[in-house]
């Protein structure tokens, strides 16, 4: 038997293998936008970061052999009745919580965006370095 | 109606931000009256219920009528009664203040400006009057969003900061949302009240610890603490100067008042100070975010910038006497919270009025001015004294409290750092005053006749001398503004745990 059992470690992350996921796309997007050059890169990174965490909050609503939670036959089969085991539904409201998480996240990325399309129309490219020679030779001019 | 006082607060800008643009559509002229007016109805609305939790104490405002663990409810005591005053009259100020500015640049934008505007304050109104930790994010991206937008609107290197600050804070909120998740998951609740009241009786206390950490580095990144500052001075020295003296004095106290009330509201004081051994990290992260922002400013050639690295150094203030736990150091940190917004307004107020006629942003550009500009100057240096804490202005009396708390915890670091940084003050105003007021005045451009007086427009000084009669004022008063609005907070915990 010892032979075939797995080790702490293992059965640890395989266990919890939704939260690894969650921190492993945070650390990707947090990556993305420290390292990365390209401003549309980092604003990718930026938005599996905040995805990252919409996940967490998703996977920690679910529960084991639970469903999406929508109450079937809701209506006139007595809705009120004894029927309804809440076990048996989901958390609902992570997800709900969700939803405005990710229409936050939309208007982020639309700024970001809008930003970074106002930067390339001036300075003709989105390289963090190039923008930053061009900024340093601007600045030069000026005094 | 005195019902519905706290969803005014909020839902009067709020709509009053749509309302804008559609005025801006009709007629630009429409724009700004309607923004007053939303500001006024605000600031009243804010006013009438400090006088009611004056009165009879904290309130909760059930949005809709749902009761508070279920519904979104609205909590107003004492702590942030008096910041909601303090936000809609920073906004309100800088508004009319800045009215001309802003019909100049903003020409055919101005519905959109004004929009932005006053969906910022009702974004940091709604983070103040909260009492639900979700809603709390909500809010703190409708305040951040439209602030990288105001921002953003400037030029050279304004577009670019504004991004880095995207990404800044876009991570910090992050943070902030996933320290409410692990919250969630050990108490199923989001209600402030609900989540002090449940977490005492958690068992798993690592996960809270998890979850505090993570709320409070979100909130570092957000209020620019020392190391994670740097998208602060880009973000503020290049943007536009109606969004500069707009954002620059409320999103970091507002920040700083986010911290405070998780700390004394939701996962208490004694997590926090006792149970935690972070207090002492904390206040020397301060101490190294006063040091370093000291030698930042007096390092600066430019006037915003140098003013936008003094905003590190407040910040340095406030988080350190905050955590060093103590009454004193406390009292220091919300004192400072209200003078600071004001102070900020004020020397970012006149920075802006210089703007207008002096087009050079470098410190040796100001020679003269005294004698060209001496209101706006005159409001310069009392904002100047203010932040050195020179008495009778407000300053003084909030770094007292900081100095006797530094003292009192018997952390030196702390108090060396609050007087060295002082001295670096003066070093700092002393030498822009020393070229405004000494050095004769040189006109390269235009208007050949040096002599001739120009003021900044008189809807500009007006109410930048208003900012500095209050500086002023809450120095006069700092006394009643402790025992009135600070006390309430902190007394009870004194009594407590601590």
């Amino acid at each position: 038997m010892k032979g075939l059992s797995m080790p702490d470690w293992a059965e640890f992350i395989i266990a919890n293998y939704n939260y690894w996921g969650v921190a492993v796309l945070m650390m990707i997007g947090l990556y993305a936008i420290i390292a990365k050059n390209n401003l549309v890169k980092k604003i990718i990174g930026m938005n599996i970061f905040q995805v990252a965490i919409i996940l967490f909050y998703i996977t920690i609503a679910t529960k084991l052999e639970a469903t999406i939670p929508i109450i079937r036959h809701g209506h006139g089969h007595g809705a009120h009745a004894a029927g309804i085991q809440a076990a048996g539904y989901m958390n609902p409201l992570p997800q709900v919580l969700m939803l405005t998480a990710i229409v936050v996240s939309v208007a982020t990325l639309g700024v970001a965006l809008a930003l970074a399309v106002s930067i390339y129309q001036r300075y003709d490219t989105l390289e963090e370095d190039e923008i930053l020679e061009q900024l340093k030779a601007e600045e030069l001019r000026q005094v | 109606m005195i019902l519905q006082l706290p969803a005014l607060i909020i839902i009067v800008p709020l709509l009053a931000a749509l309302g804008v643009i559609i005025a801006g559509w009709l007629r630009n002229a429409l724009c700004f009256p309607a923004a007053l007016a939303a500001l006024l109805v605000t600031l009243l609305s804010a006013i009438l219920v400090m006088g009611q939790v004056m009165h009879d104490g904290a309130l909760i405002y059930r949005l809709g009528g749902w009761e508070p663990p279920w519904g979104i409810s609205f909590y107003i005591d004492h702590l942030n009664g008096v910041i909601l005053i303090l936000v809609s009259l920073v906004a309100l100020i800088n508004l009319i203040a800045t009215r001309s500015v802003v019909a100049q640049v903003f020409k055919n934008r101005l519905g959109a400006f004004y929009s932005l505007y006053l969906l910022f304050a009702t974004g940091l109104l709604g983070i103040v009057i909260t009492g639900d930790a979700f809603n709390l994010y909500v809010l703190l991206e409708i305040a951040s969003l439209s602030g990288y937008a105001l921002l953003g609107m400037g030029g050279g290197r304004a577009r670019l900061a504004s991004l880095h600050y995207v990404f800044m804070g876009t991570i910090g909120a992050s943070l902030y949302l996933l320290g409410i998740g692990y919250l969630y998951i050990v108490t199923g609740s989001l209600n402030m009240l609900d989540l002090a009241a449940l977490l005492p009786t958690v068992e798993k206390v690592s996960l809270i610890h998890v979850s505090f950490i993570l709320c409070l580095v979100g909130l570092f990144i957000k209020m620019a603490l020392f190391p994670l500052h740097a998208w602060l001075p880009n973000a503020y020295a290049q943007a536009p100067n109606p969004s500069a003296s707009l954002i620059a004095p409320l999103t970091t106290k507002v920040m700083l008042y986010v911290m405070i009330r998780m700390v004394l509201t939701v996962y208490r004081p004694d997590l926090a100070f006792n149970r935690l051994p972070i207090g002492s990290l904390i206040v020397w992260l301060a101490v190294a975010a006063i040091i370093a922002g000291s030698l930042l400013a007096y390092k600066q050639t430019r006037l915003r910038r140098m003013l936008a690295c003094i905003i590190v150094v407040e910040v340095g203030y406030m988080v350190g006497g905050f955590w060093l736990g103590n009454a004193a150091g406390m009292t220091g940190a919300l004192l400072h919270l209200l003078n600071d917004a004001m102070m900020t307004l004020c020397i970012f107020l006149a920075a802006g009025a210089i703007a207008t006629r002096v087009h050079a942003d470098t410190i040796a550009g100001l020679q003269g001015l005294f004698r060209k500009m001496p209101f706006t100057m005159a409001a310069f240096v009392v904002g100047a004294l203010a932040i050195i804490g020179v008495p009778p202005t407000c300053g003084f009396f909030s770094k007292w409290y900081l100095l006797n708390g530094g003292i009192e915890a018997g952390h030196f670091g702390f108090t060396a750092a609050l007087i060295i940084s002082s001295l670096v003050n003066i070093l700092i105003f002393f030498k822009v005053m020393e070229v405004a007021y000494f050095e004769p005045f040189e006109n390269h451009h235009h208007h050949s006749n040096g002599q001739f007086i120009q003021e900044a427009p008189l809807d500009m000084v007006v109410p930048l001398l208003a900012t500095a009669g209050f500086l002023i004022a809450m120095g006069i008063y700092a006394h009643s503004l402790v025992t009135g609005f600070i006390e309430p907070v902190i007394s009870p915990l004194m009594m407590g745990s601590l």
